[in-house]
């Protein structure tokens, strides 16, 4: 079998695979699958949360499976494994160059100075990293293609097809931004092939600074090589086989290998470096101006405040998840949490977290409310910014009973919109859902006067701060429902000390009668 | 694979082979290693993790029967009476010794002027460290974190002119100077504190002004402590009884000076009249934070103790004695 076909069947196999993870990861349908293996296996995610949090994360470490023949092959994940290249490669073939004249392919595929940029994006972003401000997942294309599938491209075809991928239909705030970048950078296929890839992948650029060191290199025979410029027909990587080799930007696709007429190019084993360009080609001043930008970002971004006093109470984050200054340590915006979610109250922030947290989860009561007994968004997420929680630990009972409950904000009644408060109209829905025991919301029975002159008895509802967990199903049942009269707001949240209400974290028995107790 | 005329393995020379096949195997190798002494295989519950936090040492000296543990001056300004005081409990020599470095805890709360009353008084700084500079102690701290902005209410209670005045070091309340606390309170666990000064500080003296207080009834020598603390403070007030008594289980001062030459009698703790303040001319110091308030309260203010629920919490408790005139005290008149 050629070494193309072979390369075909993987990339087939790997984009199938992933497609397949993203349609599972449903209530419906999980059974245990490792939906978030490919964010696993990619060593920018594990290396950037190493910087930002000096750790790695349990199923992280699997990215050392990928890394590993990184430093052996260089850069096969590009044109073997990442999916997110496979649509590329598809769509330029489908629509660009791919099935242009031989002559204008061959141009297409030439090395441009402006294949450099992924490199300063990559020197940014972890620039950036190192202040505690994790970005990566802007642009890892892992991270990109998950959070496209989530939030654009499967509701977008369930409304087409009704029932195919929701029961449901799920809706996601600014989901026309995520879609129509996706296919922005599909379409500029048409002006550069794999465009993505080349330019801007900043994942591209770790694995293409790694390649540096890999044993096995494309290896050109200048005594063989007729100059005939045939193997930049087909080469992803725009990598200039048909000189000295930048291996950096190199995909092992081996397509040059097989349309060598006269067998010049091999995969070898340490060739002669004099042959090729070994390290990515970025002037030090261009890197250090990007690793300026990046902590500029950081610093502009942090100095907005929103992830300190002035956050914003909109910013409810998912069960588990780590304090907020963490949490933008941690959170690629992959969104996997937003896709397993089964209520649909999750959706990606545009600015409510700051320009930082763009694309990071917070929940939406309108669209959705937290599920008392479910912890999947931190079973699902793969950096830990939402810890893989147990349900015990999320309700605070058995062993946690001590600790109490994970609070992920709390519910205030605005009485102007509430009925029983200013219509004179018994409801208390809130009561009803509230699934806290003893329930958070209770309510007092009152005999007020209508209008006109008739009494009516009815019942008003109150919030225990001390039992609100903050899921918002109160919010997301009121019958108010353009702004429910009921709403929660981040304050109260257990994973933040500065952040919570009460003195006690609303551990009713926290006040200890210490008088009583032997001296 | 075809080899060329350099080509293979054969065509670089050992030493390149060994260099670079070493610079690939020592970078798996360090992946490999990296990973997984960094990996987190566990998860914890955010906003549960155990908490550690210093234990604070007490300042206290060992108690003497023979020397009074209160002492209760009359007078007509502050560095007489406040001198008067502490030579009746047996002069400043009893607390503080040659090269100690005291820290002295003002209440500088609120940007206030001295005449409101809000804060401690310079004058009862000055007295009070003069004293201090006389026993031989080699260093002055004086810090408090005040719950308007720090610079404005250092400048404006008077206490920057006194510090630059008498050399002494004014720690402002900045954010490295804290580190967590952690105490078996009633309330009070864990919490953010003003470490800094107690690194150093081998004797601890606490200068209170006497104010009353909206939610707690009255500020004295134990509410004083509430300055060392930082974090969401405005919680305390869901508890501020346990708070208060708490914070005599977190503090135990070589010596606290409760100063009764004014005090704010209504409109605590912030006052803002000077029809607010009555001139009273009495200092209180001594080794017993509890019967120092007790005393205050119910002379000085001349309130009911009945009502001062953090004083019974702390006498409960065991953490001072609510019943000053059991104790050795001595009265005396500038």
């Amino acid at each position: 079998m050629k070494i193309r076909n072979a390369r075909r069947i993987s990339q087939g196999f790997f984009f199938t695979l992933f497609l397949f993870f993203a349609v599972v990861s449903d209530l419906r349908y999980m059974k245990g699958y490792p939906i978030s293996l490919f964010l696993e296996l990619d060593p920018l995610v594990a290396v950037a949360t190493a910087i930002t949090t000096h750790s790695v994360y349990k199923g992280l470490l699997w990215s050392l499976v990928l890394l590993v023949p990184t430093l052996l092959l260089g850069r096969i994940f590009c044109n073997w494994i990442c999916p997110y290249g496979t649509l590329h490669q598809i769509t330029g073939w489908l629509f660009g160059k791919g099935r242009a004249e031989e002559r204008e392919r061959i141009e297409a595929n030439r090395y441009r100075s402006i294949y450099q940029v992924k490199y300063l994006i990559l020197i940014g972003m972890i620039a950036a990293a190192f202040f505690g401000s994790l970005q990566i997942g802007l642009l890892d294309p892992i991270c990109l293609f998950h959070r496209s599938m989530t939030t654009a491209i499967l509701p977008g075809l369930n409304l087409a097809f009704p029932s195919t991928f929701y029961v449901r239909q799920y809706f996601h705030v600014g989901a026309w931004v995520i879609g129509f970048l996706l296919l922005a950078l599909v379409a500029m296929n048409i002006v550069i092939p794999r465009f993505f890839c080349r330019v801007l992948c900043p994942l591209g650029a770790f694995l293409g600074a790694t390649s540096k060191f890999s044993l096995w290199r494309i290896d050109r025979d200048p005594h063989k090589c007729i100059d005939c410029d045939l193997c930049l027909k087909n080469c992803e990587g725009a990598s200039d086989p048909h000189t000295q080799l930048r291996k950096s930007e190199c995909f092992v696709c081996f397509n040059c290998i097989e349309d060598c007429p006269t067998d010049a190019i091999s995969f070898k084993l340490l060739p002669d470096l004099q042959r090729e360009i070994s390290a990515p080609a970025v002037p030090a001043r261009r890197a250090v101006v990007g690793g300026l930008l990046g902590a500029a970002f950081f610093g502009f971004g942090r100095a907005s405040g929103a992830s300190d006093r002035n956050y914003e109470k909109k910013v409810i984050r998912p069960p588990g998840s780590v304090e907020e200054k963490e949490f933008l340590e941690r959170c690629i915006k992959c969104d996997q949490c937003i896709r397993v979610c089964p209520t649909n109250v999750l959706q990606p922030s545009f600015l409510e977290a700051g320009l930082e947290g763009i694309w990071t989860p917070i929940l939406n009561m309108k669209l959705g409310y937290c599920e008392l007994n479910c912890t999947l968004c931190g079973q699902a997420c793969p950096t830990g910014a939402i810890q893989r929680i147990t349900i015990e630990e999320k309700t605070g009972v058995g062993a946690a009973a001590e600790q109490g409950p994970v609070r992920l904000g709390t519910a205030f009644y605005d009485h102007g919109r509430c009925l029983p408060w200013s219509m004179e109209t018994p409801c208390v829905v809130c009561e009803e859902v509230c699934p806290t025991s003893p329930k958070a919301i209770y309510s007092r029975e009152v005999t007020i006067t209508r209008r006109d002159g008739k009494p009516i008895t009815l019942r008003r509802p109150y919030v225990d701060p001390s039992l609100c967990i903050g899921c918002g199903i109160c919010e997301h049942e009121c019958p108010v429902t353009d702004e429910a009269a009921i709403r929660v707001t981040a304050i109260g949240e257990t994973r933040s000390r500065d952040r919570r209400l009460l003195m006690d974290g609303g551990n009713t028995g926290a006040v200890r009668d210490l008088s009583r107790r032997e001296r | 694979m075809t080899d060329g005329p350099t080509g293979g393995i054969a065509g670089i020379s050992r030493r390149e082979f060994m260099a670079r096949a070493g610079a690939t195997a020592a970078l798996i190798g360090g992946s490999v290693a990296g990973g997984i002494s960094l990996w987190q295989r566990k998860h914890f519950v955010p906003g549960f993790q155990e908490e550690r936090g210093l234990q604070l040492p007490s300042f206290a000296l060992a108690q003497d029967k023979a020397l009074p543990s209160m002492a209760i001056a009359h007078g007509t300004d502050h560095d007489s009476t406040i001198r008067a005081a502490i030579g009746a409990l047996g002069g400043m020599g009893r607390f503080i010794q040659k090269g100690d470095v005291v820290m002295i805890k003002p209440n500088v709360a609120f940007d206030r002027p001295p005449a409101l009353t809000a804060t401690t008084h310079p004058d009862a700084l000055r007295a009070v460290a003069r004293l201090v500079r006389e026993a031989g102690a080699s260093k002055i701290l004086v810090a408090d974190n005040p719950i308007n902005s720090p610079a404005g209410c250092f400048l404006k209670s008077g206490l920057r002119d006194v510090a630059n005045e008498l050399n002494l070091d004014l720690l402002y309340p900045e954010a490295g100077r804290f580190s967590p606390l952690e105490l078996d309170g009633e309330i009070l666990r864990h919490w953010t504190f003003f470490h800094e000064p107690f690194k150093r500080a081998t004797k601890v003296i606490g200068v209170a002004p006497c104010k009353d207080h909206n939610l707690c009834h009255a500020s004295m020598t134990m509410k004083n402590w509430y300055g060392l603390l930082g974090g969401r403070r405005n919680q305390f007030h869901q508890h501020i009884h346990s708070i208060v008594s708490d914070f005599a289980l977190m503090m135990k001062p070589t010596l606290v000076v409760l100063d009764g030459m004014n005090v704010l009698m209504k409109n605590g703790p912030t006052g803002g009249r000077l029809s607010d303040v009555k001139r009273v001319g009495t200092v209180v110091a001594g080794t017993d934070m509890v019967a120092v308030d007790s005393y205050g309260y119910s002379n000085l203010m001349g309130r009911d103790l009945a009502e001062l629920t953090y004083i019974h919490k702390a006498h409960d408790r065991g953490l001072g004695n609510k019943n000053w005139k059991d104790a050795n005290f001595k009265e005396t008149h500038a």
